[in-house]
């Protein structure tokens, strides 16, 4: 059984000028011990997707169809006490950690508060004491949880943020672009830390990114997004090796690659769709080099095609 | 040929600001030391990256060099001319030859002002052309950055456009002078992977068609390599190694250039990069360390590197390096 299926997921967000279908019938698994990379470019729904499977999706966002499975549980059906105690179970490391820790608040007391939120029966002193070691694990003093946030670097912070994610023991980890915010240097000590803690804390991963060097190193799996859409979801390395849809294609061929440089650069003519008005049929049809009669006449399936799904006419 | 862009020992110190009894009971003033010394020249027509991670003092360098900021102290040297001491009109002119392209085109662009005003603006403030002159040099340079029908875009406000289309417009702002020199600070860092490409492309064709010199300012080592002739590494204010795209990425010899690039992601699963990543973050540049600012994160530091500040040592013709690790080779 997988960690997590989801199953034709669907979230809609209403609006004055119209409804914005952030994410349309969505369907991913995820085996236990398992890291995917969920990629795309900025309101391709990659976000609201994470954000979903906890049940955070913003307001005024509705998941109007479809399900969610966490370990054989649907969430969608779970009540407010529920959602708390799924909320420990899958742990969730935010794109921004200057924006996302309580500047008036010490590094220690958003570890307790977190803690003891979810497990009333835990001391303060309990908490504290995990909380230190959770940060040596991460490489901070224990000493520093007396610090308020601005006294941490911005790579400590991002620590902190996965500190956060693990204080509950997760069997799920969500991290969406946990290093967008920093610098090539500290990424890489981050991406590191968590290969290591996926390791030590036997975690299944998912790791939300517009990054496609970020996948191709930490990911099993990989789901392209476009506008909504999954439109290919396999094995990374099949995926690098022979992208099937033209926008995968595209988006591995528009990433610098430092080692290539002469397979990297090339852009994708035009640029992502208004989704209050997604254009009709496939919505990448038309910055597609591939586009025939079908592709503006109706939304392809996500078929099964050389071991991985693939949304496109052309493997109809 | 003398450089175009001539840059000397340029330092920029920024006072700390101190709360009020500190500054009343502590007499010494506290400086970032945001660029500490550093000389380069650009050729005409050449792409010059300047790269390095935050706090390194590449945006602030680029500021000085279109007359932003104020150097604390050294010099600048455009096409011959002191930047530095120029009277006002002077400037005026030197306005006209040097423009930038700011990182965040949400934030550069006027919420309140029509994309063609925006382009406009330049224009009026430099007194070219009559107004129905300058309506058709705008909507050329509109349909020139590709927001075409150019008409359409012309009376639309920032918020009715894409990322990528607003940098076009600011780019679109910065070349309707038609400049002779840019600075571009990031140009492409806040714009979707897919079109990032597509800007910098745009920005190739406007340089061969108005012979254009571009300081290119950016963390990203893969789009300095994509897009740059000659890279200055940047660490901490001072620079690093600097040299031609291909010296720099075939044989970086710093060792902090050699951690930047193995630190790079790579869009190839069956690459296993050996990491090389050093421990701990970029120091305060209040406090730079002693000698070598890069020694306490350094794999390969030595004695020397905390007691001397390395000067640049000469690899080749166009390839030098600031580190201990070389000029002892050398005088050995």
């Amino acid at each position: 059984m997988p960690l997590l299926e989801i199953n034709s997921l669907t979230v809609d967000y209403p609006t004055r000028v119209g409804t914005v279908r952030a994410v349309d019938r969505v369907s991913i698994s995820v085996e236990k011990g398992q890291t995917l990379g969920i990629v795309g470019e900025s309101g391709c729904g990659k976000s609201t997707l994470g954000l979903a499977v906890i049940r955070l999706v913003p307001s005024p966002g509705i998941m109007t169809e479809g399900s969610i499975m966490i370990d054989g549980t649907d969430i969608m059906r779970l009540s407010n006490n529920e959602v708390r105690e799924l909320r420990g179970k899958v742990g969730f490391i935010f794109q921004d950690p200057m924006t996302s820790l309580n500047p008036v608040k010490r590094i220690g007391d958003h570890f307790v508060e977190f803690i003891r939120t979810h497990e009333k029966e835990v001391s303060r002193q309990e908490a504290l004491e995990k909380t230190g070691k959770i940060l040596e694990s991460l490489g901070i003093l224990r000493e520093r949880t007396t610090d308020y946030p601005h006294q941490f670097s911005g790579g400590m912070r991002q620590r902190v943020m996965i500190g956060l994610g693990l204080a509950l023991n997760p069997k799920l980890l969500i991290a969406d672009e946990p290093t967008t915010s920093l610098d090539v240097i500290v990424e890489a000590q981050i991406l590191e830390l968590m290969n290591k803690l996926k390791k030590d804390y036997d975690l299944t991963l998912i790791l939300i990114t517009h990054n496609i060097g970020i996948v191709a190193e930490m990911s099993d799996l990989i789901a392209v997004m476009y506008a909504g859409r999954v439109v290919e979801f396999g094995p990374t390395e099949q995926i690098f090796e022979n992208p099937l849809h033209p926008y995968t294609k595209g988006l591995l061929e528009s990433a610098p690659n430092i080692l290539h440089p002469e397979r990297s650069m090339h852009p994708i003519p035009g640029s992502p769709p208004d989704l209050i008005s997604p254009p009709p049929g496939c919505k990448f049809h038309p910055r597609c080099p591939h586009a025939f009669e079908p592709c503006p006449l109706r939304e392809p399936f996500l078929v099964m095609k050389e071991r991985r799904f693939v949304a496109c006419h052309l493997y109809d | 040929m003398p450089p175009f862009v001539e840059v000397n020992n340029l330092t920029k110190h920024f006072p700390v600001q101190k709360g009020f009894l500190e500054a009343m009971f502590s007499g010494k003033r506290d400086f970032v030391r945001a660029v500490d010394g550093i000389s380069f020249s650009i050729k005409k027509g050449e792409t010059f990256g300047l790269v390095g991670e935050s706090g390194s003092g590449k945006t602030t360098t680029g500021r000085i060099l279109v007359r932003l900021i104020e150097p604390t102290s050294g010099e600048i040297r455009f096409d011959g001319q002191p930047v530095t001491r120029m009277n006002a009109e002077e400037a005026q002119t030197f306005r006209r030859r040097a423009q930038i392209v700011f990182q965040d085109p949400a934030a550069a662009l006027n919420p309140r002002m029509t994309v063609g005003n925006a382009i406009k603006h330049a224009l009026d403030i430099h007194g070219i052309g009559s107004d129905i002159e300058r309506r058709e040099e705008v909507l050329r340079m509109l349909k020139r950055v590709g927001l075409t029908p150019s008409e359409n875009f012309h009376n639309k406000y920032p918020h009715q456009l894409s990322g990528g289309q607003r940098q076009r417009v600011v780019i679109g702002r910065a070349m309707i002078l038609k400049p002779q020199f840019v600075v571009a600070d990031e140009p492409v860092a806040m714009v979707d992977v897919s079109i990032r490409a597509q800007i910098l492309d745009l920005m190739v064709s406007l340089k061969q068609e108005l012979g254009l010199t571009y300081v290119f300012i950016t963390h990203d080592l893969a789009t300095a390599n994509y897009f740059c002739d000659r890279i200055a590494i940047m660490y901490l204010g001072k620079i690093a190694e600097i040299g031609l795209r291909g010296e720099v990425f075939k044989s970086p010899k710093h060792p902090y250039t050699v951690a930047l690039m193995s630190a790079i992601p790579v869009p190839d699963p069956k690459h296993k990069p050996e990491r090389l990543i050093p421990r701990g973050e970029i120091p305060s540049p209040i406090t730079p360390p002693s000698g070598c600012r890069f020694h306490p994160r350094c794999p390969k530091a030595f004695n020397r590197c905390p007691n001397e500040d390395p000067g640049m040592t000469r690899i080749t013709s166009t390839h030098e390096v600031a580190c201990h690790l070389f000029d002892e080779t050398k005088a050995g």
